[in-house]
C-alpha cells in the first residue's frame, strides 16, 4: 500500500516511514523561518518607542476563538489518525474533513480580521496608532502563517483523496498530521507574541 | 520480506487526547485573561511565554507523538528553538532604543477614506 516496500532499509529514527523523518526535518527548518519572523518582530518592537498596544488595536476575542478553533482541528486530526490506524476509514475521512473545515473557517476569520484592520487604516505603510512597523510585522507574520494553513487545507484534501483511493494509509496520514499540528503550534506562538504580549 | 513500515516504537497506551485538548483550551483562556489583569508587564510577559511554550510542548509531545518517539527525533525538533533563542540574543546588541535614528517620528497615517 505504501512506498515503504520499495526500500530494503528503514529510516533510522522513524522506522514507520522515510516521509515521517523528512517531514520532521522540514518542520524544523520551517520553524526557523517563523523564528526569524518572530525574532525580527521582537527586535523591531523592542527598539520602537510608539508601538501600538495590540490588545486595543487588534481583536483579541476573535483571535482567541481562532486559537481555540485550531486546537480543536488538531484534536480532530489526531482522532482521524487514530481511526485510520484501526482501519476505520469512514471516521478517519470524517475527522480529516472536520480538520479541513476548521482550517477553512480559520482562514475565513483571518480574512475578516484583516479586512476590518485594513478598513481602520492599518496598512503595510502605516497605521493611525503608532509605529509604521506595526502593520508589516503583523501582516507578514500572520500572512505567512495563513499561507501555511492554506497549504495544509490543500494537503488535507489530497490526503482524503489518496485515502479514499487506497493509495495512502496510516503512515501518510500521520505525516499530514505532523504538518497540521505544526501549523497549530506556530499559531499558538504567533497569537501569544503578536496579539497578547 | 520484512514487514517494515509496521514495526514501530514500543507499544504504549494512546494518550488521553481529550484531556490534552481541555488543558490546551484552559491554558488559552488563562493566557487571554492574564493580559487584562493589573499586574507588572514583565510578569505578564513572563507568564505568557511560559504558558505559550507549555502549550507548544503539549502539542508536540502528545499530538505530534514526540513523547513516544526516538529521543534523537526530539533533539531534531528542539534544535530550532535553541537556534531561535540564539538569534534573539544575537539581535540584542543591535536593539538599543536610544541609538540615533531609532526614534520613530511616524506622523500617524490618516485612516483610509471610508
Amino acid at each position: 500500500m505504501t512506498n515503504d516496500e520499495a526500500y530494503s532499509y528503514e529510516s533510522p529514527l522513524t522506522p514507520e516511514s522515510w516521509g515521517k523523518l523528512g517531514m520532521w526535518i522540514f518542520l524544523a527548518a520551517d520553524a526557523m523561518s517563523f523564528g526569524g519572523l518572530l525574532a525580527g518582530y521582537g527586535a523591531l518592537r523592542y527598539v520602537s518607542q510608539n508601538w501600538p498596544d495590540p490588545k486595543t488595536a487588534l481583536g483579541i476575542n476573535l483571535t482567541a476563538f481562532m486559537t481555540f478553533l485550531l486546537i480543536c482541528s488538531s484534536v480532530t486530526m489526531v482522532k482521524g489518525l487514530s481511526a485510520v490506524k484501526r482501519g476505520d476509514m469512514k471516521w478517519g475521512t470524517i475527522h480529516l474533513l472536520l480538520t479541513m473545515g476548521g482550517g477553512i473557517v480559520f482562514l475565513g476569520l483571518q480574512a475578516y480580521e484583516w479586512s476590518h484592520l485594513i478598513h481602520e487604516g492599518m496598512l503595510l505603510t502605516g497605521n493611525p496608532w503608532g509605529s509604521p512597523l506595526f502593520g508589516p510585522t503583523f501582516y507578514i507574520t500572520t500572512g505567512f502563517h495563513g499561507l501555511h494553513v492554506t497549504g495544509g487545507v490543500l494537503y488535507l484534501a489530497l490526503t482524503v483523496l489518496m485515502l479514499r483511493t487506497g493509495k495512502w494509509g496510516a503512515n501518510e496520514v500521520e505525516i499530514t498530521g505532523l504538518y497540521w499540528h505544526f501549523v497549530d503550534l506556530i499559531w499558538i506562538l504567533v497569537f501569544t507574541f503578536i496579539y497578547l504580549l | 520480506m520484512t514487514e517494515h513500515g509496521t514495526r514501530a516504537h514500543a507499544e504504549h497506551p494512546e494518550p488521553n487526547y481529550m484531556l490534552v485538548f481541555i488543558l490546551l483550551a484552559v491554558l488559552t483562556g488563562v493566557e487571554v485573561g492574564i493580559v487584562f489583569l493589573p499586574l507588572a508587564k514583565i510578569f505578564i510577559g513572563l507568564m505568557l511565554v511560559i504558558l505559550a511554550f507549555t502549550k507548544a510542548v503539549m502539542v508536540a509531545a502528545y499530538f505530534m507523538h514526540l513523547k513516544f518517539e526516538n529521543k534523537t527525533l526530539a533533539i531534531i525538533a528542539f534544535t530550532p528553538i535553541m537556534l531561535c533563542v540564539f538569534l534573539m540574543l544575537m539581535l540584542l546588541p543591535d536593539s538599543d532604543p536610544e541609538a540615533p535614528g531609532r526614534q520613530q517620528p511616524a506622523p500617524p497615517v490618516a485612516a483610509a477614506e471610508h
